[in-house]
């Protein structure tokens, strides 16, 4: 992969930040933009800004067709059976909350369970707390093996016949833990229960096959991904988003309105009330393209490679602690003996090095982890071995800075 | 280096590493106010010894950055016998201070707290530095003798 020909073509990373060349490791916070997402925005709005489905002038029917070829272009990314079975949404925490107000709302009573896991982002575990209490079900959790992965054992001992749902991340952003998605799916099925996947970290960075994982809902972002803010999918099979209920009511997604009830539209359009997001859709399309180019198997590897270098290189760093499993995605999470990771993320800052700190919206993967808070750098493939060297530069440089606070 | 000098100087890591006031009263005589920084995670636990409307002592507990824990520590310090009606107005002078705006210099000697000022070039840092202080702020409010 040549990381410097592909960073000619994302503007922002060509900058520098407080006199040091921009070193960007939050990726999994967001990822940044190629001019090619930003010059499709730009056309759309310039070109043939236009409202989709009703209009019968020309421009209408460009933007209806910018849409609609969007969600053609995300249904083979994810090969999903149609294109009927993508919705757009805001991004995974709204596809997130449709299934638990549309779906688990209306298909889960009391006495029924729902499955998650400590590692969850917050997006993937209160729409679930906010469910189970909505519902009487019984929230439930597959608990984490020491090393920040799950058990197929402890999946099989927590999912019971009573079981209908469980959510789980793809990959933790916390941990860069890779979850077994299609064994999970396996046992989740054998109970009856249908599988809900956080694909927030995998989409953008992995060859993602909702039919191979066989997962029934799958939610993803646009934005991590190359794509525009505002802009995210929703996966469902079928006969799931057929029984799910709408959770926005209002414009575009009505079939018939008379005075005292209305039916809707088919799937997709049932779930995509108001104007859509249109351009949001186009840039996320643009984005696709984009990461087709490079190809998703090549991004995984080259992500992978810099994760293990990462690891090698980090753990060379006397007071440093990784959290999570040796195999992972493309993040390290870490803290320093007596450095809070504000601290590390303002030193780095003064570098020129972007990196989050902080509880990552994992509360309580942060309790099970026995700290307040970490730090973490994460990689897309517009990262190379050099800005971990800066990375370890710059921990080196917090460890000295506060290296005599405690003993001096 | 020489604006992260700006941002953690001496005495700031002296709080730091030394914190004045830290622990737990053990009566019940006191304020108790739990504060936390949803978006970052940083927790305080703040005491506050209320008697004849003046802040006769003050204790803190909690994890969070060098920034939050040592204005705590300074803040813990610098309250101490003040009138709850200064303390007040102290904070008021902080919240200016983290927002880089202008305030009376010479009203009160604000000591240690001063080396603060360079927070206020971190506009990220700002909240770790006013934590402690909104915690006293709804401490005294809490307390119904403050009037």
């Amino acid at each position: 992969m040549n990381v410097q020909e592909i960073r000619q073509h994302f503007p922002i990373l060509n900058q520098e930040v407080n006199g040091h060349p921009l070193v960007y490791l939050d990726s999994a916070a967001t990822s940044q933009k190629p001019v090619q997402v930003i010059e499709a925005l730009d056309r759309y709005y310039k070109e043939y800004n236009s409202n989709v489905h009703r209009g019968v002038h020309t421009l209408g029917t460009r933007a209806t067709d910018g849409y609609e070829g969007a969600r053609e272009k995300v249904a083979r990314f994810i090969n999903a059976k149609e294109p009927a079975e993508v919705i757009f949404t805001r991004g995974t925490t709204t596809s997130l909350n449709y299934v638990a107000w549309g779906y688990a709302r209306n298909f889960i009573g009391e006495g029924d369970e729902i499955v998650i896991t400590p590692m969850e982002h917050h997006s993937n575990l209160i729409p679930w707390q906010q469910a189970a209490k909505a519902t009487g079900a019984t929230l439930k959790y597959i608990p984490l093996q020491p090393d920040g992965t799950i058990s197929l054992e402890d999946v099989r001992a927590t999912v019971t016949e009573r079981t209908k749902l469980v959510a789980i991340t793809h990959v933790s952003n916390v941990l860069g833990t890779i979850n077994p998605i299609r064994e999970i799916a396996g046992i989740v099925h054998e109970k009856g229960a249908v599988l809900v996947v956080d694909g927030a970290q995998s989409a953008p960075h992995q060859k993602v096959d909702v039919q191979d994982l066989d997962c029934d809902f799958y939610a993803m972002s646009g934005h991590k991904m190359l794509g525009p803010t505002g802009i995210g999918v929703l996966y469902g099979k079928r006969e799931l988003l057929e029984k799910m209920e709408p959770v926005e009511f209002g414009g575009e997604m009505i079939d018939f309105v008379e005075l005292y009830d209305s039916t809707w539209k088919e799937i997709p359009w049932k779930f995509e009330g108001g104007t859509p997001i249109i351009a949001g859709a186009i840039g996320l399309a643009a984005a696709i393209d984009f990461l087709e180019q490079i190809g998703m198997d090549a991004i995984h590897e080259h992500e992978q490679k810099l994760a293990q270098y990462a690891l090698e290189q980090l753990r060379q760093i006397d007071g440093l602690q990784v959290y999570g499993p040796e195999e992972r995605g493309g993040l390290v999470t870490f803290n320093i003996d007596n450095v809070h990771p504000h601290d590390v993320a303002t030193v780095l800052d003064a570098e020129g090095i972007a990196i989050r700190a902080g509880h990552h919206c994992a509360q309580p993967l942060m309790r099970w982890l026995e700290v307040t808070a970490t730090a973490r750098a994460s990689f897309y493939f517009y990262n190379d071995e050099k800005d971990i060297d800066a990375l370890v530069k710059g921990l080196q440089k917090a460890k000295e800075y506060f290296g005599n606070v405690f003993t001096g | 280096m020489s604006s992260l000098d700006d941002l953690y100087r001496r005495v700031i890591m002296d709080h730091y590493s030394r914190p004045r006031n830290r622990g737990e009263f053990e009566d019940d005589e006191t304020v108790t106010v739990n504060m936390n920084n949803p978006t970052c995670g940083d927790r305080i636990q703040l005491q506050l010894k209320i008697e004849d409307d003046k802040i006769a002592d003050a204790r803190f507990q909690g994890e969070g950055c060098s920034i939050s824990m040592a204005s705590a520590s300074m803040m813990t310090d610098a309250i101490k016998g003040l009138k709850v009606e200064d303390a007040l107005k102290m904070a008021g002078i902080f919240s200016k201070m983290m927002q880089g705006e202008e305030y009376d210099e010479d009203e009160f000697d604000l000591g240690d707290i001063e080396a603060l000022q360079g927070v206020s070039k971190f506009p990220a840092r700002i909240k770790c530095a006013t934590l402690a202080w909104k915690a006293m702020q709804k401490g005294v409010q809490d307390e119904p003798n403050s009037e």
